[in-house]
């Protein structure tokens, strides 16, 4: 593994992020309890947020007159902000969906099956 | 209240209470009591009321002009009640011309039709419930039955009174015009009472299209008045700005001529429009050849332009009159209308339609130029002969009073023809008088007998004593009895004052004298057929049995009018000593300006001379006319007393000595032959003719498009139907199975769409990856 023998630099974030990416779709994808399924959102989110950081941190990228910019900072507060409402709705979803439902399996929800 | 205003104000309301009731009956006539029977009372009263206001305004006018022997002439009131519309100097009006000869008509109009009307409530009294009427065959072959129409005979009844009535209150010739076609609508509604008759509304029809013949004329003597006057009304009335608009009266006879027969500026400009369209290109302004024209005028009238605008103008309103009034060419319909019910007759034969055209060339006199007088006089003579004659022989009680009638109209009008004026109108009254007794006495025999055929009457007087006696009364008016240069019934003083003028026009203009052979020859005519009339059907022996046993005498309410009919017929004509009341004093009041002294020479014919009338009053002349008449009228009495009274004489036996004779008279001359030939024959062929040109080629045509036009459509349906639809539905077909195909993908598990985006994610990157050479692959 040639990554493991290299210091740190941006290929690891990716990596990282790539992994907690991954997982949260894995997550999303087997979880049959609808929390389940808002964390493997939250992992989602969060892989990506680490890519953001990973691809604006300057001393990463090794290009330093290109690296002032906060663009990648910004999006990944972006990112918290909006995972952080999203949060609030899907777990208000979540509710409504008990509500009706007495469960919060997503399977049983399935009334928009075509 | 001033009496200008009183009579047209009280003949306001007389001229338009039958409308009202007209209108009322229209409207409720039905639910007026069972049948409809309450129709007749308010039809009744209201033409009663108008008889009494009429009396008012006679009695106002009176008042003021009083009669006298020498009576002049009083000035007539005109005006407008409403205008209806203005164009320019052109008025429409709803005016009023009244003199003494209008509030004459009104008397006698409301009066007969009073009359009439009481009498109708008794005759018409099978209309209240259902009718069988047994000249008609109805959908099962038997006599047709229908419901009765008793109210709506008493409707036309008021429209027809109201009609008549406006066309004798008429201020206007478009309101002559107006009223003249309604009487002429009523007289057609009427005479085709019996609708579902074949000869009712065949005789209907008759009138009403030999009427549309004269109306013909009676346009284009309108029309040349109003291009020529430039104004219908007959007065003069204040125009825009209080300046004095002349009517057409004081145009044709202005006071500066002393009411001479003068043509009109208008018409003189209208006969020499070319001549003065010069005078205009000549001059330099319009004003100066205004000037010119002004002074070419008398010379060009001198010169004759105008003069045959004036007669044609004249001869025009007299086509018209001929029309109504069923003088000799267009005599024809008259007969016939004895289809629609007695009352009618006598209403049509007395006092409204025929009375119209007698009366509207007694208004229309100071327009007639003396030819066309002339024209007047022949036409009156010939129909009055022709009338006659055919009297003699007609069988049929009714067509006896129909051609009386005619033959009366034509004394009438050869009475204005000749100058008697106020001997022809004088005439008119009286002759309304007698001719409603004797039709309504007809129509009590009728309604006795159930037949109109005098071959099957005979010796109803013991029967039907008040019919007779009144009748009897009717016959010697018309026959003008009396006892010689004293007294004499209505028809006596009638007659005598005609045959006196006719005298006295054959003396002044003696190329016609013939006329007055004619007119005197026809007196003795009338009396023949009217005693033929009485004693075939009142003396005798019965000639058919059953019809003799089932005969009887009418109600009350039929007679009363008869015995107040024969009271008039007898009395009608006398003038009452010294108070000097009496039509002919009346009459003179109205005669038109400058018609007293009788017509100047005529332009166009030599030694015409209408004289005056006063001239016929000179006793010398009219002790030979009256003895004369009286002759003559003695003499057809005495023949009628020979061959039907007394019997001395056979009938059959003078039938067969003159069959030629007998054989042109039973079939009128051949008037109705003739004109089947001439006009309703070619008529029906060009309607044929152009019926076959319709079916044969327009209809073809029309039907060709019509197919041509459906074939199309078929087309156009086809490639609809297997062209645009498979196309259309084949999409909406294919959408949809795409959708069923699609539908599976949509299972509504979350889990399933996170991994297809997951998926579809990372296989879009890699595909782009591959096609974009990026950096993902070595």
């Amino acid at each position: 593994m040639p990554l493991l023998n290299q210091p740190v630099s941006l290929s690891h974030y990716l990596v990282v992020g790539a992994i907690l990416f991954a997982c949260g779709i894995l997550c999303m994808a087997t979880k049959r309890n609808a929390i389940g399924v808002l964390m493997g959102v939250e992992l989602v989110l969060n892989g990506a947020a680490v890519n953001f950081v990973a691809f604006s941190a300057p001393f990463l990228r090794g290009d330093a007159e290109l690296a002032l910019g906060l663009d990648g900072h910004l999006m990944t507060l972006f990112v918290i902000v909006l995972a952080a409402a999203e949060a609030a709705v899907a777990l208000a979803i979540a509710l409504c969906y008990y509500n009706t439902h007495a469960t919060i399996d997503v399977d049983e929800g399935d009334e928009l099956r075509g | 209240m001033e009496l200008a205003r009183l009579v047209p104000l009280l003949l306001l309301f007389a001229w338009l209470l039958p409308l009202g009731s007209f209108a009322a009956i229209v409207f409720a006539g039905p639910r007026m009591g069972r049948g409809g029977h309450k129709a007749a009372y308010l039809a009744t009263g209201a033409i009663g009321a108008a008889l009494v206001l009429s009396l008012a305004a006679l009695g106002a006018w009176l008042w003021h002009h009083p009669l006298a022997a020498d009576s002049q002439a009083a000035a007539p009131l005109s005006g407008d009640w409403y205008t209806l519309a203005e164009f320019g100097k052109l008025r429409l009006a709803i005016g009023y011309y009244i003199d003494a000869l209008t509030l004459g008509m009104f008397v006698m109009v409301t009066l007969i039709s009073t009359c009439i009307h009481v009498y109708s409530i008794g005759y018409m009294h099978e209309e209240l419930g259902e009718v069988t009427d047994p000249l008609v065959r109805g959908s099962d072959g038997g006599p047709l039955v229908r419901p009765g129409r008793f109210p709506r005979f008493f409707q036309y009844l008021s429209l027809f009174c109201f009609s008549m009535l406006g066309l004798c209150v008429a201020g206007n010739i478009a309101m002559v015009f107006v009223f003249w076609e309604l009487v002429g609508i009523c007289s057609y509604l009427l005479i085709g009472f019996y609708i579902e008759r074949r000869s009712a509304s065949t005789a209907a029809n008759k009138a009403f299209i030999v009427n549309r013949v004269g109306d013909f004329g009676m346009i284009v003597g309108i029309m040349i008045l109003l291009g020529g006057l430039g104004t219908f009304a007959f007065g003069d009335h204040l125009g825009a700005g209080g300046k004095v608009e002349p009517g057409i009266f004081s145009q044709v006879r202005p006071a500066s001529a002393e009411h001479g027969l003068v043509v009109p500026d208008g018409l003189v400009r209208m006969a020499a429009a070319d001549r003065l369209a010069a005078v205009y290109a000549s001059m330099p302004s319009a004003d100066a050849a205004e000037e010119e024209i002004a002074r070419q005028i008398p010379q060009l009238r001198r010169a004759g332009y105008g003069y045959w605008l004036l007669i044609l103008a004249g001869l025009g309103i007299f086509c018209g009159c001929v029309g109504k009034s069923a003088q000799f060419p267009l005599h024809v319909w008259l007969p016939d209308a004895m289809e629609g019910p007695t009352p009618v007759s006598a209403l049509i034969h007395a006092a409204t339609m025929v009375a119209a055209g007698v009366y509207l060339v007694g208004r229309f006199y100071p327009v007639f130029a003396p030819e066309v007088l002339l024209v007047i006089a022949v036409t009156g003579c010939i129909t009055l002969f022709l009338a006659a004659t055919i009297a003699i022989a007609a069988t049929d009680i009714k067509r006896v009073l129909a051609y009386s009638t005619v033959s009366q109209l034509g004394y009438m009008m050869f009475s204005l023809g000749v100058g008697g004026w106020a001997a022809g109108l004088f005439h008119l009254f009286t002759h309304a008088c007698f001719k409603a007794l004797l039709f309504l006495c007809s129509g009590s025999v009728i309604h006795a007998c159930h037949t109109n055929e005098m071959t099957e009457m005979g010796g109803l007087r013991k029967k039907m004593p008040w019919t007779a006696g009144t009748m009897l009364a009717g016959c010697l008016a018309i026959s003008g009895a009396g006892i010689p240069l004293l007294i004499g019934l209505s028809g006596y003083h009638s007659k005598d004052a005609i045959l006196a003028q006719a005298f006295s026009f054959a003396r002044h203009a003696p190329a016609h004298g013939w006329l007055f052979y004619v007119a005197a020859a026809g007196a003795a005519i009338t009396a023949f057929y009217m005693f033929r009339l009485w004693f075939m059907t009142f003396a005798g022996k019965p000639r058919v049995e059953h019809i003799y046993d089932h005969a009887h005498e009418s109600p009350a309410v039929m007679i009363v009018p008869l015995v107040i009919l024969a009271a008039f017929a007898i009395g009608a004509g006398w003038t009452l000593p010294v108070v000097n009341w009496g039509l002919p004093e009346l009459l003179e009041q109205a005669r038109p300006l400058g018609t007293a002294e009788g017509f100047p020479e005529a332009r166009t014919i030599a030694g015409l001379v209408i004289p005056a009338e006063h001239y016929s009053h000179e006793p010398a002349l009219h002790r030979i006319v009256s003895l004369a008449a009286f002759a003559a009228a003695l003499v057809g009495f005495l023949i009628a007393v020979a061959f039907y009274g007394l019997r001395l004489l056979s009938a059959e036996a003078a039938r067969r000595w003159f069959a030629p004779v007998h054989w042109l008279l039973v079939h009128k001359w051949f008037f109705d032959e003739l004109y089947d030939a001439v006009f309703v024959k070619p008529a029906l062929f060009l309607a044929r003719q152009a019926a076959e040109i319709d079916r044969g080629v327009i209809d073809w045509a029309a039907d060709g498009s019509a197919r041509l036009c459906v074939l199309i459509a078929r087309i156009d349906d086809w490639l609809d139907r297997w062209i645009v639809d498979r196309f259309v539905n084949g999409l909406a077909r294919w959408t949809w199975r795409l959708g069923l195909a699609l539908r599976p993908l949509q299972s509504g598990q979350l889990r399933q769409y996170v991994v297809m985006i997951a998926v579809s994610t990372v296989t879009i990157f890699i595909l782009v990856s591959i096609y974009r050479n990026y950096a993902l692959l070595p």
